[in-house]
C-alpha cells in the first residue's frame, strides 16, 4: 500500500478528478493548500501598494491505492495536472504502514479497495 | 448664493425633484447590476465580471454625453437622431417637449439607462472576455445599437411614431440587452469548460443582494419614465411593486413543481423577470393587469432558462431568458391590455384596439433583428484588431488575476510588499503558477 499525495495547480483540480475516475481510482481526499514551488511570483497591485506573491493557491491530494494502483494512479495525476509551465507540482509516494475502514473494521488492503456502493 | 429660487420657465419643482431622485436610483441599479453578476460567477471572476459594469459607467456615460443621447433624443429622423446635441450642446435648463423638467436632467436620467443596458450585455460574455475588447464594445454598442433602439420607442423614432408603446424601454433596454447578449455569446463562444463541467455561482448572497437593490433602483427607472410627480408615474411605480411579487411567486410554484424546493438563486431570477416584463408595461396597465402580467412573465423565461443550458450557447447569466425574453412578454401583453382609463393614451385589445396588439408586435419582430445583427457585427469589427476572449490558461487562472491583477478575496498569505511605488517592468510580469 502507498499514500500518493499530489500537490497540483487549483485550476487543473477538475481534470485531475476526472483522470482519476477514468483510472477507475475511487478514493481521494483533497484540500485547499498554499505553496511555493519555484514559479515566479505573480504580482498584484492594491492602490499604492504593490506586492508579490509568494505563496500559490494549490489543491493537495490524497490518495491511498493498493501497489497495483500506484502506476495508473501518479499517470491519471501526470496527464490530469501537467500543462507544461513551472508550477504544475509534485507527487509523493510514500509507503502506508496500516490502512483500517472505519465502518467495516477492514484493514489494510480490503479498506483500499472501494466496495460497489 | 443668493437665496433666490431659479428655475428656468416651463420646469416644475415637484417633477424635477422626484426625478433627481429617479436618476440616482436608476445609476446605483448598475453596481446593484455587479452585485448579482459578481455572484453568479466563479471566485476567480468576482472582480472582472463586476468591472464590466464599472466599464459600462465609465465608457456608456462618456460616449452617451459626447453622441449618444444626441443619436437618441435629437430630431424625429425615423432610425436615428441627428447631431444638434452632440457634445451636450443645447442641453440646457429648459425643459424637454412633453416634460417639465431641464433638458439637462432629462439627458442624465437616460444616460442611466444606457449604462445599465450596456452593462447588462456583459453578463453574456463573463468569465472569458477581455476588458479592453470590452471597454470598445461597451463605447461602440452604445452609439450604435442603444442609441439607435431608445431613438425607435423613446426619441420620436419610427416604432414611437407607428403608435409602439414602450413605457420605461422594453425596445431599447430589454429585448436589446437580451438579443445583444446572444449575439455576444455566439461571436465570443462558449467558455472552455462550459457543457464539461458544472460552472457554479460563488456567492447566493451577492445574487439576492443585487436582485434586491436592481428592484429598488427599478422604482426610479419605471417610476421616473413618467418623467415627473404624476399619475403614470405613481402607476408605474406601483406596479415595480406588484408584479415582480407575483413572478416571484409564480416562480415558487414552479421551482416547486420542479424540484420540490425553491431556490434563492431561482428568487432572485423571478424579481428581475418581473421587474422587465412590467417595465414596457409600467405605465400602460391597470395594477390588477400588471400582476397577471407578472405572474405570465414567469412562464417563458423559466422555460428558456432551463432549456438553453442544454444547448451549446453560453449565454452565461442568461441575459436573453431574463431580459430578452421577459421584454417580449411585457411589450406584447400590452398590446392586449392597456387601458385609456389607466394610461390616457390607448387601448389594448381587450379594451376594443386590435391594433395596438400589431404595433407591439412590430418591436417585438424589429428590435431583436436590429439588436442582434449590429451586436454580431460590432463585435467581429473588434475582432479584426484584437482578439476577444484570453487564452486558455488564463481563462483558467481566471479573469481576476490575469486581467486586473487583483483578487476577489486575496488572503494576502505570503504576499511579499515590493514597493509602495508601482514598479512598471514588474508589473509586466504575469506568470501561470
Amino acid at each position: 500500500m502507498r499514500l500518493v499525495i499530489a500537490i497540483v495547480r487549483p485550476e487543473k483540480a477538475n481534470d485531475v478528478l476526472e483522470a482519476l475516475y477514468r483510472a477507475e481510482v475511487r478514493g481521494v481526499s483533497m484540500s485547499r493548500v498554499q505553496g511555493h514551488g519555484g514559479e515566479l511570483e505573480r504580482v498584484e497591485t492594491y492602490r499604492g501598494m504593490t506586492v508579490k506573491m509568494g505563496l500559490a493557491e494549490k489543491v493537495r491530494f490524497e490518495i491511498a491505492v493498493s501497489e497495483a494502483f500506484v502506476e495508473p494512479t501518479i499517470t491519471a495525476l501526470c496527464d490530469g495536472a501537467r500543462t507544461g509551465e513551472v508550477g504544475d507540482g509534485k507527487i509523493f509516494v510514500v509507503p502506508l504502514e496500516r490502512v483500517i475502514r472505519i465502518r467495516t473494521g477492514e484493514t489494510d488492503d480490503g479498506a483500499v479497495t472501494p466496495h460497489r456502493a | 448664493m443668493t437665496g433666490i429660487v431659479a428655475l428656468a420657465a416651463g420646469v416644475d419643482a415637484g417633477d424635477t425633484a422626484w426625478m433627481l431622485a429617479a436618476t440616482a436610483l436608476v445609476v446605483l441599479m448598475t453596481p446593484a447590476l455587479g452585485l448579482f453578476y459578481a455572484g453568479l460567477v466563479r471566485a476567480k471572476n468576482t472582480l472582472n465580471t463586476f468591472m464590466m459594469c464599472v466599464a459600462a459607467l465609465a465608457v456608456a456615460t462618456v460616449a452617451w454625453a459626447l453622441i449618444g443621447y444626441s443619436f437618441a433624443f435629437d430630431g424625429s429622423g425615423g432610425f436615428i437622431g441627428g447631431f444638434d446635441h452632440a457634445f451636450l450642446n443645447d442641453v440646457t435648463f429648459a425643459p424637454r417637449d412633453g416634460t417639465r423638467i431641464p433638458g439637462l436632467l432629462f439627458m442624465a436620467f437616460q444616460a442611466s439607462f444606457c449604462i445599465v443596458t450596456v452593462a447588462l450585455v456583459s453578463g453574456a460574455v463573463v468569465e472569458r472576455m477581455r476588458f479592453a475588447p470590452f471597454l470598445a464594445f461597451a463605447a461602440l454598442w452604445s452609439i450604435l445599437v442603444y442609441s439607435v433602439l431608445a431613438h425607435w420607442s423613446f426619441g420620436g423614432g419610427w416604432l414611437q411614431a407607428h403608435g409602439t408603446l414602450d413605457f420605461a424601454g422594453g425596445v431599447p433596454v430589454e429585448m436589446g440587452s437580451g438579443f445583444s447578449a446572444l449575439a455576444a455569446a455566439l461571436v465570443v463562444r462558449a467558455r472552455k469548460d462550459y457543457g464539461r463541467q458544472a460552472l457554479l455561482p460563488h456567492n447566493a448572497i451577492y445574487v439576492l443582494v443585487g436582485a434586491g437593490l436592481l428592484w429598488f433602483g427599478w422604482f426610479g427607472f419605471n417610476g421616473g419614465s413618467g418623467f415627473g410627480a404624476n399619475d403614470a408615474s405613481v402607476l408605474a411605480f406601483v406596479n415595480t411593486l406588484l408584479a415582480p411579487a407575483c413572478t416571484l411567486v409564480v416562480w415558487f410554484v414552479l421551482d416547486l413543481l420542479r424540484s420540490r424546493q425553491v431556490t434563492a438563486i431561482g428568487a432572485a431570477t423571478a424579481i428581475i423577470v418581473g421587474c422587465v416584463g412590467i417595465t414596457p408595461a409600467a405605465g400602460y396597465v391597470s395594477p390588477l393587469w400588471a400582476m397577471a402580467l407578472g405572474a405570465l412573465a414567469a412562464l417563458p423565461s423559466y422555460a428558456v432558462i432551463l432549456w438553453r443550458p442544454r444547448t451549446r450557447v453560453d449565454e452565461t447569466l442568461d441575459v436573453l431568458a431574463a431580459h430578452g425574453v421577459a421584454g417580449i412578454t411585457g411589450i406584447l401583453t400590452i398590446g392586449f391590455v392597456a387601458q385609456a382609463s389607466w394610461n390616457g393614451v390607448a387601448d389594448g385589445l381587450f379594451y376594443g384596439d386590435a391594433g395596438q396588439l400589431g404595433h407591439q408586435a412590430l418591436a417585438v419582430l424589429a428590435t431583436p433583428a436590429y439588436a442582434f445583427v449590429a451586436t454580431f457585427l460590432i463585435l467581429r469589427f473588434i475582432m479584426l484588431f484584437a482578439p476577444l476572449r484570453a487564452p486558455e490558461h488564463e481563462e483558467a487562472l481566471g479573469m481576476d488575476i490575469v486581467q486586473h491583477g487583483e483578487e476577489a478575496y486575496a488572503t494576502g498569505e505570503g504576499a511579499i510588499l515590493i514597493s509602495t511605488e508601482p514598479v512598471p517592468g514588474e508589473l509586466a510580469t504575469t506568470d501561470r503558477s
